[in-house]
C-alpha cells in the first residue's frame, strides 16, 4: 500500500502534462470553430503535404549526415584514452550547456552575406555565396545541435564492448576491415537506432533552426503548427490535427526502428 | 618423438621498469598438451598472448615451424584460442559463432555447413546450430568457443584459464572431455591455468612459472615426484620441506637423526631442502616412529584427514585415514622413497611449514576473478 501511495505523485504529472495534453490536442484536432465533431482539418492538411515531405527529408538528411560524421567520432573516442578522451568528451558536451537559440543564432553571424565564412572566401576573391536561409543551413542547423545524441549512445556501446571479442574476432582471421563489418558494427546496432530516434525525432519537428537559418524561407512541419498557434494564421484546430498526424508518424517511425531493432536482437538472443 | 612447433628464444616482456617475462626459452612439440601453470602474475596469460600474436615481445623471438613471426598478426597465425569469458559473438547464433573462422577463409558452403556440425557434435552439442548464444549455460558457451577455435583446424589450440568460470564438478568434466578432444584431433594445445590439479589430470608437458621465470619443465608424474625448488614442491600438491644435510649419497641428515633416501649426486655435508609428501608419511605408534611429535589440528577432508603435526616447533601436514586426535603424541615412518632432496634456492625457507595452515589454504582459494586481470 505505501510503496503504491509513493507513486501517486508520479501518476498526477503523467496525467497532467503528458496525457491531459494529447487529450486536448485530440479535441481540438477533430472538432471545428464552432464546436462538433468534423474532420475538415485532416482534409485541409493536404495542402501542407510538401511542408511535411520537405520535413521528412531534411530530418532524414540530418540524421544521415549526423550518423556518418558521428559513428566515426563516437568510435574514435571509445578508442582514445587519458586527455584525448577527456578532451574529446568536452567538446562534445561544452555546446549543450548554452543555450539552445543562443547557439543556433551564432551559427547565422557565421553564414550569413556578410558573416565570417564569406568575409573569408573574400579575401580570396570568392564569393559571397548565399548561404544562410537555404535548406542546407537548416541541415546544418540540425546536424550541429543533435549530434551529440548520436555521438552518446554509439559511444556508450562501443566503450562496454568486451576487447576480448575484438581478440577472438581477429584470431579467427579476420584482418581490422572485417573486424569492424562482422563484429564491432553489428554490435554496436544497438547505439546506432538509439542515436538515429534521438536525431530524427527533433529534426522533424524542429521550428526554431528553420525559423533562424531558413530565414522562414523554408516552412517545415514545426513552423508550420508555430504558425497556427501563435503566428497570423492563428488556427489551433488545423495546429492540433498537423501535431496529431506528426505524431503518428514520428511513431510510426520508431515503431519501424524498435521492430527493426528487436529484429537484431532476435538474431542476437 | 615428436618434432618440435613452437620456441620461444630468450623472450623478455617488459612494461617500463616492470619485467613480466624474464628471459624465458621454451619449445613445444607438435600434438602435446602443454600447460603453463603457476600463480597470478606469473607471466603464464603474456606467453600464451605472444603465440597467439596479440603481445609481441620486448626481446626474444617467436618461431613457428623454425620461421620467425613476432611480427606476424594475430589473423595471420595458424593458432587459435579459447577465451577465459568465451568472447562469443553474441549478435550470431551458433552455428554463425562456428562458421566465422570458415567464412573469412572463404570455405564453401557445403563443407562449411559439414565442418560446423562436426565441431559441434566433438563438443557433444549436436543440432544446437539455430539457437543463441546466451541461451546457453556456462559449460555450454565454453565449448562452443572450443568448437568455434577448432573447426579452422589449427596447427595449436591456445586455451586461456578456459575453465576458470565452472564450478568444480563441471570443472571436472570438461578436464576429461578437453583431454578427449585433444586426443581426438591430434593437435597441439596450450593451456593456461592456476589449478595444478587441472594441469595434472591433462598435460603431457607441464611448465610452472613464477614471477617471469620459467621454474620447471616436465611431464606431470615427474613434476609432482621430483619438483626442482620449493616453490614447485609448494606450488604442485602439498609438500612439507625441512631443513636437512646430505651426509652421503642415500643418506640425509635432518633432526638431528639419520634417514635412508635414494637420492643421490648432492656433495657430502651440503645444505638440502628435504620434500615429503603428506601422502607419503605412515603414522605409527610412539616407540616405533622415527620421529615423534603432537597432533595440533585435525580436519575432516572426506577420503582422508588433514593431520597437522608439531614436530619440535616445525608443522608438518600429514594426510592419512586413520584419525589421530588433537593432543595425541605420534611417531612416523617414511619410506626412503618418501624423501625427495632439492638443491637450496631462492624459495628455500619460504614455502613447506604449515604453522600458518589456514592461511595457506587462503592462498589455494585465490580468486578467478583476480587471475583475469593479470594482463
Amino acid at each position: 500500500m505505501k510503496n503504491k501511495a509513493i507513486a501517486y505523485p508520479y501518476v498526477g504529472w503523467m496525467a497532467l502534462f503528458v496525457a491531459a495534453p494529447i487529450l486536448i490536442i485530440v479535441f481540438y484536432a477533430f472538432s471545428s470553430a464552432a464546436g462538433g465533431f468534423t474532420l475538415e482539418h485532416f482534409r485541409d492538411m493536404t495542402l501542407y503535404a510538401a511542408a511535411f515531405g520537405r520535413s521528412l527529408l531534411l530530418a532524414a538528411v540530418a540524421t544521415v549526415a549526423s550518423l556518418l560524421i558521428g559513428y566515426p567520432m563516437a568510435y574514435f573516442l571509445s578508442r582514445s584514452g587519458g586527455w584525448v578522451h577527456r578532451m574529446a568528451t568536452m567538446l562534445i558536451m561544452l555546446p549543450m550547456w548554452m543555450n539552445f537559440l543562443l547557439r543556433t543564432y551564432a551559427w547565422s553571424f557565421l553564414l550569413e552575406r556578410n558573416g565570417l565564412i564569406n568575409r573569408f572566401f573574400s579575401l580570396f576573391g570568392l564569393g559571397p555565396f548565399q548561404m544562410i536561409d537555404t535548406q542546407g543551413a537548416i541541415v546544418l542547423g540540425m546536424v550541429y545541435n543533435f549530434i551529440p545524441y548520436m555521438i552518446l549512445p554509439i559511444f556508450s556501446v562501443i566503450e562496454k564492448m568486451d576487447p576480448k571479442v575484438i581478440e577472438a574476432a581477429q584470431d579467427l582471421g579476420a584482418d581490422s576491415v572485417t573486424v569492424f563489418r562482422r563484429v564491432v558494427f553489428p554490435l554496436s546496432l544497438p547505439g546506432v537506432l538509439s542515436g538515429i530516434t534521438m536525431v530524427f525525432i527533433p529534426s522533424v519537428s524542429t521550428f526554431a533552426i528553420s525559423g533562424l537559418l531558413g530565414g522562414n524561407k523554408t516552412l517545415l512541419l514545426g513552423n508550420l503548427i508555430d504558425m497556427q498557434f501563435l503566428g497570423s494564421a492563428y488556427n489551433p484546430h488545423l495546429g492540433s490535427a498537423i501535431s496529431l498526424v506528426m505524431m503518428v508518424i514520428v511513431m510510426g517511425c520508431m515503431a519501424v526502428m524498435n521492430h527493426f531493432g528487436d529484429g537484431e536482437q532476435g538474431v542476437t538472443l | 618423438m615428436s618434432k618440435e612447433l613452437i620456441r620461444l628464444t630468450d623472450c623478455v616482456m617488459a612494461f617500463d621498469d616492470e619485467i613480466i617475462l624474464n628471459h624465458i626459452n621454451l619449445y613445444i612439440n607438435d600434438s602435446e598438451f602443454l600447460t603453463l601453470l603457476g600463480p597470478s602474475g606469473c607471466g603464464k596469460t603474456t606467453t600464451l598472448r605472444i603465440i597467439g600474436g596479440f603481445q609481441q615481445p620486448t626481446s626474444g623471438d617467436v618461431l613457428f615451424d623454425g620461421v620467425r613471426i613476432n611480427h606476424v598478426p594475430p589473423h595471420k597465425r595458424q593458432v587459435n584460442t579459447v577465451f577465459q569469458k568465451y568472447a562469443l559473438f553474441t549478435h550470431m547464433n551458433i552455428f554463425e559463432n562456428v562458421a566465422f573462422g570458415l567464412r573469412i577463409a572463404k570455405v564453401p558452403e557445403p563443407e562449411i555447413q559439414r565442418r560446423v556440425e562436426e565441431a559441434l557434435a566433438l563438443v557433444n552439442l549436436p543440432g544446437y546450430g539455430k539457437r543463441s548464444v546466451l541461451s546457453l549455460s556456462g559449460g555450454q558457451q565454453q565449448r562452443i568457443a572450443i568448437a568455434r577455435a577448432i573447426v579452422n583446424r589449427p596447427k595449436v589450440l591456445l586455451l586461456d584459464e578456459p575453465l576458470g568460470a565452472l564450478d568444480l564438478k563441471l570443472r571436472k568434466d570438461m578436464q576429461i572431455e578437453l583431454k578427449k578432444i585433444q586426443q581426438q584431433v591430434g593437435i597441439t594445445f596450450v593451456y593456461v591455468t592456476h589449478d595444478q590439479e587441472e594441469a595434472l589430470t591433462m598435460s603431457d608437458t607441464i611448465v610452472v612459472m613464477n614471477k617471469g621465470d620459467i621454474q620447471q619443465i616436465g611431464s606431470p608424474t615427474g613434476i609432482y615426484n621430483e619438483p626442482k625448488n620449493a616453490f614447485v614442491a609448494d606450488f604442485i600438491g602439498e609438500s612439507n620441506i625441512i631443513d636437512g644435510v646430505m651426509l652421503s649419497d642415500g643418506v640425509v641428515k635432518m633432526y638431528g637423526k639419520k634417514f635412508q633416501c635414494v637420492d643421490k649426486g648432492f656433495a657430502s655435508n651440503e645444505a638440502v631442502d628435504v620434500v615429503i609428501r603428506p601422502e607419503d608419511i605412515d603414522i605409527v605408534p610412539e616407540s616405533e616412529g622415527q620421529i615423534t611429535g603432537v597432533v595440533t589440528e585435525v580436519t575432516f577432508k572426506g577420503v582422508h584427514y588433514d593431520i597437522i603435526v608439531d614436530f619440535q616447533g616445525f608443522k608438518w601436514l600429514i594426510q592419512t585415514t586413520d584419525l589421530s586426535p588433537v593432543g595425541s603424541r605420534i611417531g612416523v615412518k617414511i619410506d626412503p622413497d618418501g624423501f625427495h632432496i632439492m638443491r637450496k634456492s631462492q624459495y628455500s625457507g619460504l614455502y613447506g611449514d604449515y604453522s600458518s595452515y589456514s592461511d595457506a589454504y587462503d592462498e589455494l582459494n585465490e580468486d578467478p576473478e583476480a587471475e583475469s586481470d593479470e594482463e
